[in-house]
């Protein structure tokens, strides 16, 4: 056996050789951060004076094809590099020409003429013309894969065509008032037309032709796309010469990358690391209003479009008066305060205040406030008395036992559900929680295999699609399918609905929405808690300030048009600087010593290999 | 394994072709037959997740229920369950792996275009986990007790058990952003930036500039199994007389180990090194997505969501795939490392 000091001498041996080893490692990787090109710096945007905005992202492009595209990062991008008929202001969400200069409708209400912008131009040089917006529309309603994405728009058409250059005249089935706001993408009919199978084309040959304010000309999947400022944009250049998307799969990622400045602005940030950047040096906070509203539906009876019953709802849910109950007992300050650290709006309408004409919140005589003891009078007449253990019993005398449906992986529903079932135990309302995948929160209440389920959805300016949640006829069919969203099914709503839909006249259309969200409010089917606040945060020493929607507390990234972008002013020191410069010299100190470290590491460690081997 | 070896070696010659031929030929066979089963196991696993892949896919959009309708149409949703797997073979037979739900592309084309960064992370991560843990592995076994062994087997085992993700962040926060005086020295996320200068020498020092963080994650989370598995099975050789007549040679230290324990000792690791290998491709999910390292661990996790199930089918062909032959080749490859299984 050996001896017992050869051991002890290999030993002292082996730890600086291990660190040589990770040193070294460390070493050979961080070269690049001190070469001539400093890839991962604000260096890299700032190339020969053109200034770059960087916009970190977290959810990946589905499909760069408009026909195709159903995520919110692709429309997007969308609405930078195709043109649309018609946008909405920056202002306040007021209809706005686009490639349209004006429109009128027939006296009928049935056929809408739009005349087309002259002097634009696609990207390879042609110009935009009538027979392009017709091809579009056209191919959405003759070729189903063409409708996959935006085919709502044109559900309701019945002929598109293009007298002339500069016309297009489209002619619906029944009136429409939403025909000022048809969002889809406009595409050159001489590039689409030769495209045979849609359904397959994944549109990533660079640069794509458009004609908005940015041509995309560069895409890495999972990683970027780059977009460079369309010069002969119609509005004018915008201001910066590149836009950039960044994907970060992970949003703590995309915050450490704003704090170093690898990118300009990072959306969709939580609460906790929105408060986490306050006071950071050089970067500014948006708390801007949010388009979404955050929704509990509680099961009303839910039937088919036949109207024969489905699914597993609790009969006491039936009664309006239970339903009324549930939300008096629902406090959402304090769910405001609690769940969405603040940021975020009381609920009640069903339209969130960043759309301030649609907003509606209840006169007096129809608030229903925050109390227990009312509720529970309130029950207690309606015939729900309380049983053994204190829980309530409905006329038939079945227990009122609910199961609540969330989303699983959601923390926000997690603690909407925790606060909500302590509020009605104090009613004598037993509630179950079933935190469960998207999915299965998907299948259950389209099947209406729910008692309570959160729901919500992102509000377009044009509302139209939100309220048709609410009709009768967005229930199930017999066979499945179908959107619906808290399964009411109300005449009055209905006709409500209905007449929106066929009014022109803004201010009246506005008031007929009010009154229908006044009669989904007395429903009580879908009870809305809150409309959280949508949070971002930008360099503040690369740029000034973005043209933010609306311009009173609205957002500056992921808008109803391409205002924020397009209109980014980038700091002096953005235009001149080649930035990263202290970095620079910082890492030279570190890898400097690093390297220092490592050479006397290595030496030592080799005369002690030799003092030893000598030794042996 | 002792009873097999000697079970071969007492069968006497036989006809037909060569032994290692067919025993090659039985291990691949056996391979695509577990393929093939993979594929079917994975055409019903992945339909019985709950969901309606075209209602997932629109939800940040509005869509009407016709537009819905159309979707599972095109999807073929819309057929019954046994014509659905009858395309599915008929196309897997043609080496057509179908057309992604999300992304509205060939999924062979998907798949091909994130395989590579996922095997070069994976693979980078698993060379370096495999050289770092077998040189601590022999270091910790030869002073069993010592400092040097308490140190490597603590520190690996913490490391081992620290949640990957939390891992990730806090090297990320450390040497990404920088803390204190220590500047952010690596990129925080993706694997290359676009504005490097044409070059091969310059892409590549850039890739390798964005691998160090995810690389580094992933290798002190690995290391310590092969660490562990080297240390133990070299603990079990330390005892051996041939050591001791090596000893007896006059044969420095060094040489003892280096010549004769490692070798034997090295065995039991090779299987848990291809093991792992076949695992490379599937293994690097979290870090993936701490890194935002474009592979196809993301594309896997997107797909689940959906559920977008030719891309699911897809993937997890590949996985399981990769799994397969790793074990294939691990026998094929044991069979020349250990010459008593080459002699049987």
């Amino acid at each position: 056996m050996i001896t017992v000091g050869v051991r002890a001498s290999r030993a002292r041996r082996a730890a600086p050789r291990a660190l040589l080893l990770i040193l070294t490692l460390l070493l050979a990787a961080s070269v690049p951060a001190f070469g001539k090109h400093t890839p991962a710096t604000a260096a890299d945007s700032t190339n020969g004076g053109e200034v770059t905005l960087r916009v970190g992202i977290q959810q990946e492009f589905d499909s760069l094809n408009p026909f195709l595209g159903f995520s919110l990062a692709s429309t997007d991008v969308f609405r930078l590099i195709y043109p649309t008929l018609t946008t909405y202001s920056a202002e306040d969400f007021s209809v706005v020409p686009e490639l349209a200069t004006d429109w009128e409708s027939s006296a009928d209400k049935l056929t809408w003429t739009f005349h087309i912008r002259q002097g634009v131009n696609w990207s390879d040089g042609r110009p935009v013309t009538a027979h392009d917006v017709a091809y579009t529309f056209k191919r959405m309603m003759d070729d189903p894969a063409a409708a996959t994405a935006n085919g709502n728009y044109v559900d309701n058409f019945d002929s598109v065509t293009a007298p002339d250059d500069r016309t297009v005249v489209i002619r619906t089935e029944s009136p429409q008032a939403t025909m000022r706001s048809i969002a889809a993408p406009i595409v050159p009919r001489h590039v689409w037309s030769r495209i045979d199978n849609v359904a397959e084309f994944a549109n990533q040959r660079m640069p794509i032709v458009g004609s908005g304010p940015f041509v995309a000309t560069e895409y890495r999947p999972q990683q970027h796309l780059t977009l460079r400022a369309n010069e002969d944009f119609w509005r004018g250049a915008p201001t910066v010469d590149r836009l950039r998307f960044v994907n970060f799969e992970n949003s703590d990622a995309a915050v450490q990358a704003l704090r170093k400045g690898e990118i300009d602005v990072v959306r969709d940030l939580t609460p906790t690391q929105f408060d986490a950047l306050r006071g950071t040096e050089d970067i500014r906070r948006v708390r801007g209003k949010g388009r979404r509203f955050f929704e509990i539906v509680l099961n009303p009876g839910a039937a088919n479009s036949a109207g024969d019953p489905i699914g597993t709802g609790h009969p006491a849910l039936q009664d309006a008066r239970v339903r009324r109950a549930i939300d008096r007992a629902i406090d959402r300050e304090r769910l405001v305060q609690r769940v969405l650290s603040g940021y975020g709006t009381v609920g009640a309408g069903y339209l969130p205040p960043i759309f301030e004409d649609f907003y509606w919140t209840p006169p007096p005589e129809a608030r229903r406030p925050f109390s227990i003891e009312a509720v529970n009078r309130a029950l207690n007449e309606a015939g729900y008395p309380r049983g053994p253990e204190g829980v309530r019993r409905g006329p038939s005398g079945r227990v009122l036992d609910f199961e609540f449906v969330l989303h699983g992986d959601s923390p926000t529903d997690a603690l909407v559900g925790k606060f909500v079932k302590e509020w009605l135990s104090r009613l004598g309302i037993r509630v179950r929680l079933q935190p469960v995948s998207d999915n299965q929160v998907n299948q259950r209440t389209t099947a209406g295999d729910f008692d309570m389920v959160v729901s919500g959805w992102s509000v377009n300016p044009d509302p139209d699609y939100v309220l048709r949640l609410q009709t009768c006829g967005a229930r199930p069919k017999p066979g499945g399918g179908g959107l619906p969203d808290s399964f009411l099914c109300d005449r009055r709503y209905d006709e409500l609905y209905a007449r929106q839909l066929a009014e022109f006249d803004h201010t009246q259309r506005v008031e007929l929405i009010r009154k229908a969200q006044r009669r989904f409010h007395r429903m009580a089917t879908g009870l809305i808690l809150f409309y959280p606040n949508a949070l971002e945060a930008y360099r503040s020493d690369r740029f000034e300030g973005f043209e933010s929607q609306p311009s009173d507390g609205g957002v500056i990234t992921a808008q109803q048009g391409y205002w924020g972008y397009y209109e980014a002013r980038p700091t002096e020191q953005a235009r001149t600087a080649s930035g990263g410069a202290g970095y620079r010299s910082a890492a030279f100190v570190v890898v400097g010593a690093l390297l220092l470290g490592a050479v006397v590491v290595a030496s030592t460690a080799a005369r002690r290999r030799r003092t030893a081997e000598h030794r042996e | 394994m002792t009873d097999t070896r000697e079970e071969l070696e007492t069968r006497g010659p036989t006809n037909g072709p060569p032994p290692l031929l067919r025993f090659v030929a039985a291990k691949i066979g056996g391979g695509v037959v577990s393929l093939f089963l993979v594929a079917v196991l994975g055409f019903f696993l992945f339909r019985v997740l709950p969901g309606d892949p075209a209602r997932t896919m629109t939800r940040s959009t509005p869509v009407s229920a016709e537009q819905l309708a159309a979707l599972r149409h095109r999807f073929g949703l819309d057929q019954p369950l046994y014509l659905q797997f009858r395309d599915f073979l008929l196309n897997l037979l043609h080496g057509d792996l179908g057309t992604s739900y999300i992304y509205n592309r060939p999924v062979a084309e998907l798949i091909l275009e994130r395989i590579g960064p996922t095997v070069l992370l994976g693979g980078t991560a698993t060379v370096a986990a495999v050289l770092v843990g077998l040189w601590m592995g022999t270091r910790a076994a030869w002073r069993q007790g010592g400092p040097v062994d308490r140190w490597f087997t603590s520190v690996g085992l913490t490391l081992w058990s620290v949640p990957t993700f939390w891992l990730g962040l806090l090297l990320l926060m450390a040497f990404g952003v920088g803390v204190g005086p220590l500047p952010g020295l690596f990129p925080v996320a993706g694997m290359s930036s676009p504005d490097v200068p044409a070059g091969v020498v310059a892409r590549v020092l850039d890739v390798a500039h964005h691998l160090v963080l995810p690389c580094l994650t992933l290798v002190a989370v690995i290391y310590a199994q092969f660490m562990m598995v080297m240390r133990t099975s070299l603990l079990e050789e330390m005892g051996a007389e041939y050591l001791t007549t090596a000893r007896a040679k006059g044969l420095r230290e060094d040489l003892v180990r280096r010549r004769h324990a490692v070798p034997n000792a090295l065995l039991p690791t090779v299987t848990l090194i291809f093991l792992h290998l076949g695992l490379v491709v599937a293994g690097a999910i979290t870090v993936e997505t701490v890194f935002s390292w474009p592979g196809l661990g993301l594309l896997t996790y997107e797909a689940l969501r959906v559920p977008d199930l030719p891309l699911l089918q897809g993937t997890f062909i590949v996985l399981a795939g990769s799994v397969i032959v790793m074990n294939v080749l691990a026998e094929l490859i044991y069979r020349f490392l250990d010459p008593r299984v080459r002699e049987s």
